[in-house]
């Protein structure tokens, strides 16, 4: 029996999908939420390394499984690869109820200001497709604040100059830093520079129902055994359920997208749990699958307006594919920097983010998470053995002597960074898996550079006895990060959807994940997909109460 | 869940595995793993340990051959060698990587199986031997061939020798380094070479934090 039509169908579980999910849900329109994955389930995954979503060596915890899905990754040589999720050119991010926010470290970052107008502060880049953003820092305030008060962010600006203007303090007290921040926070200051908290969408005391943090080791790669941490599963989500108006299904892999020959979205055509083919009719679709994913399923959605897939009829869905690039410094230390405590990573600079002279934006520097012991074995200064005798007694001598101060360069959009479809190889369920392609743009190496120098000259500074850079290559940029592929903005010829996440072509179809960032900023980019999703959300709501989008 | 392994009998036992003679029989190799899982157990001070001594063996392996086994057991050896701590015999490395042959890492059959082969020719063709019955320093210094690519090429198609050798290295390290339910780290080898609490309580951690109201 076909499922009635409901009001707003939802693709994808994380960041976006939940807080749409949500607010729709709340202004009473029916809502069907689809779903890939599963809830995910704690007591299968605690504290093993080798299964973390962070070193997935046996496979990723919170989803995609290596079993049923893949995708192909395209050398400049021509030559193809097929790769698995728990392989890292995958680039996965996760597959589950709650997405990437069930299980990632919860920096809780807003972009700064100058972040929303990178082209306009700096000027163009050869060879790249920078451009505004087609909203302001301003705007989206306050849908940042009602991200940090409805997820819970724990945090403290004080001592953080740089921050754009806030109209209420954070919701919950910061965290203190941890052993390895204090070591970095002596030289931070004598050397001029501004060190404060890390903001965490992470309870510091008990917020909304839910516990304060109690410090797992696993925590980073894992799912919160108390739910301290805040995901779309234990946040927004439960508060949407609570209203009656919505359904999660999860287990089901949405395939297409049905687009009428008027050029209306209809609803998605998907497989159920059980592998069946299933139809959702809405009135209303929003895609937030992610900036593969949802590229991939506007791609896969041809209809006879769109023979190149929804919404893209300038061929700009799945273009430039952004991540973070992560550069810093190493360092070693002759006293103890290691705690038995999680997530770790504490105390930031935004010192480097804007007003590098000769450079376009920057990136904040943040001492690392917490390094578990398969990964720190591949944590070595170049030239240092990787195994035998050497390897034992670098572990011994350096797992609880080890320093890291670490970023995301903010960088720039390269229009052949791509998501495609791949011609011939097809996932379990028949549908054509993303194809990756290109290379991250070559400016981002003059950046991460840059970046890396002023790590290593704090973590000089610091007294340790041993320091190293970590740098970037020019490989494709996406994985937990991913960004830019149905970038927004007020030009139908060179974005996708416009400043509402509102496809230019398809009037009842929406995209609400980072697909619609135009630039990813020098940050960890959960919050601002959120508080997108709530700005996008927000017009919607406005929209639909006129009467818009009723069929 | 995983399968749990068969632990082995606890012994005092905490001499380098012997050398194998070329054509061993299963027997031996049984014997050699058991010897070398002892180092872990009796590092482990008291932990109760269910023993099958005097039991038949069970098939010891699900996709090695016990030559490639013995072979595999020496290379990880190597790679980490027990000193005053386990090594990754001790720590069960090679039932680790057995064991997800089986399963996760079943994509990976092709290279250990050619890899092994192409491992063991380049020892006879070099020293005339195999790689087992080479002194310590020797092996290391194969290795240390294999690391650079200097092996004899032709004995190397796909894998080639730091293909394979570095697949090998990333394997050793998560059968010592992670979770003992995958069949390594035993008794949490590394763990305690590391100074790591384990297992990882919750509860224990909550009170320890003082956070929990």
């Amino acid at each position: 029996m076909p499922f009635p039509q409901v009001n707003a169908v939802i693709v994808g579980a994380g960041a976006g999908g939940g807080v749409v999910t949500k607010e729709l849900a709340e202004a009473g329109l029916s809502v069907v939420l689809l779903e890939r994955g599963d809830w995910p389930r704690y007591d299968e995954h605690n504290d093993d390394e080798l299964v973390s979503q962070r070193t997935p060596a046996l496979g990723n915890p919170f989803g995609p499984d290596d079993t049923h899905y893949r995708r192909v990754l395209a050398n400049a040589d021509g030559s193809t690869r097929t790769v698995l999720p728990s392989e890292g050119s995958y680039n996965n991010n996760a597959g589950c109820v709650g997405g990437g926010t069930a299980s990632y470290g919860a920096m809780a970052w807003r972009f700064m200001p100058q972040d929303f107008r990178l082209k306009s502060t700096y000027g163009a880049v050869k060879d790249s497709t920078l451009e505004d953003w087609p909203i302001s820092y301003d705007e989206l305030e306050p849908f940042y604040e009602k991200a940090e008060y409805e997820w819970g962010v724990a945090g403290d600006y004080s001592e953080n100059p740089f921050a754009g203007p806030r109209k209420k303090p954070f919701p919950m007290p910061a965290f203190p830093h941890n052993r390895e921040a204090n070591m970095l926070i002596a030289a931070m200051k004598r050397m001029g520079l501004h060190p404060f908290p890390v903001p965490m969408l992470r309870n510091s005391v008990p917020y909304n129902g839910r516990p304060a943090c109690i410090h797992m080791r696993s925590c980073v790669g894992f799912a919160c055994p108390i739910n301290a941490k805040a995901g779309s599963q234990n946040t927004v989500i439960p508060v949407a359920l609570a209203t009656g108006n919505c359904q999660v299904r999860t287990g089901c892999v949405v395939a297409e997208i049905i687009v009428d020959e008027k050029g209306r979205a209809r609803g998605v055509n998907y497989f159920d749990a059980a592998g069946e083919r299933q139809k959702q009719l809405a009135d209303i679709v929003i895609v937030s699958a992610s900036a593969t994913e949802t590229a991939r399923l506007l791609l896969n959605s041809k209809s006879k307006l769109f023979p190149n897939g929804a919404g893209n009829n300038n061929d700009w869905v799945g273009r430039n594919l952004q991540g973070h690039g992560y550069v810093g410094a190493w360092g070693l230390t002759e006293e103890e920097s290691y705690e038995e405590a999680g997530p770790g990573a504490t105390v930031a600079i935004s010192d480097f983010n804007h007003g590098n002279a000769g450079l376009v934006g920057g990136g904040m520097l943040a001492n690392e998470f917490i390094r578990l012991p398969y990964l720190f074995c591949n944590i070595r200064p170049p030239g240092e053995a990787r195994w035998g005798k050497a390897h034992k007694d670098y572990q011994r001598r350096n797992f609880k002597r080890c320093v890291r101060l670490v970023g995301p360069i903010q960088e720039m959009p390269n229009f052949t960074a791509r998501v495609s479809v791949d011609p011939t190889v097809k996932d379990d369920w028949g549908i054509p898996v993303c194809r990756l392609s290109g290379t991250r743009h070559s400016y981002d190496l003059q950046l991460g550079d840059f970046l890396s120098k002023k790590a290593e000259a704090i973590v000089k500074e610091m007294g340790a006895t041993r320091v190293w850079r970590s740098g970037l290559g020019m490989g494709l940029s996406g994985g937990q990060h991913q960004a830019g592929t149905c970038r927004m903005g007020n030009d139908p010829n060179t974005s996708v959807t416009n400043r509402f996440g509102q496809v230019h072509t398809v009037d009842n179809l929406f995209i609400a994940d980072g697909s619609l960032h135009v630039t990813n900023g020098g940050f960890n980019p959960a919050l601002t997909i959120v508080a997108v999703a709530y700005w996008v959300a927000s017009y919607i709501k406005t929209e639909w109460k006129g009467g818009k989008f009723r069929s | 869940m995983e399968e749990s392994e068969v632990t082995p009998p606890q012994t005092n036992g905490q001499t380098a595995p012997p050398p194998l003679p070329v054509g061993h029989s299963r027997r031996t190799v049984v014997k050699l793993v058991v010897i070398g899982a002892t180092g872990a157990a009796a590092g482990a001070g008291g932990a109760a340990i269910i023993t099958h001594r005097g039991q038949a063996a069970p098939a010891p392996y699900r996709f090695f051959s016990e030559g490639e086994a013995s072979l595999l057991i020496a290379i990880c050896e190597q790679i980490i060698p027990r000193d005053d701590a386990p090594g990754a015999t001790d720590a069960g490395v090679i039932h680790y990587i057995d064991r997800q042959l089986s399963g996760k890492l079943a994509r990976h059959q092709r290279v250990y199986r050619q890899g092994l082969e192409s491992f063991r020719k380049t020892c006879l063709q070099i020293h005339k031997k195999p790689f087992e019955e080479l002194p310590f320093a020797t092996q290391t210094e194969t290795l240390r061939l294999l690391e650079s690519g200097r092996a004899p090429k032709d004995l190397w198609g796909s894998p080639s020798q730091q293909e394979f050798f570095n697949l090998v290295i990333d394997h050793t390290m998560q059968g010592f380094y992670g979770s003992p339910r995958h069949g390594g780290n035993r008794e949490y080898a590394s763990y305690r070479m590391l100074g790591l609490a384990y297992p990882n309580i919750i509860g224990q951690n909550r009170y320890a934090s003082g956070k929990q109201g």
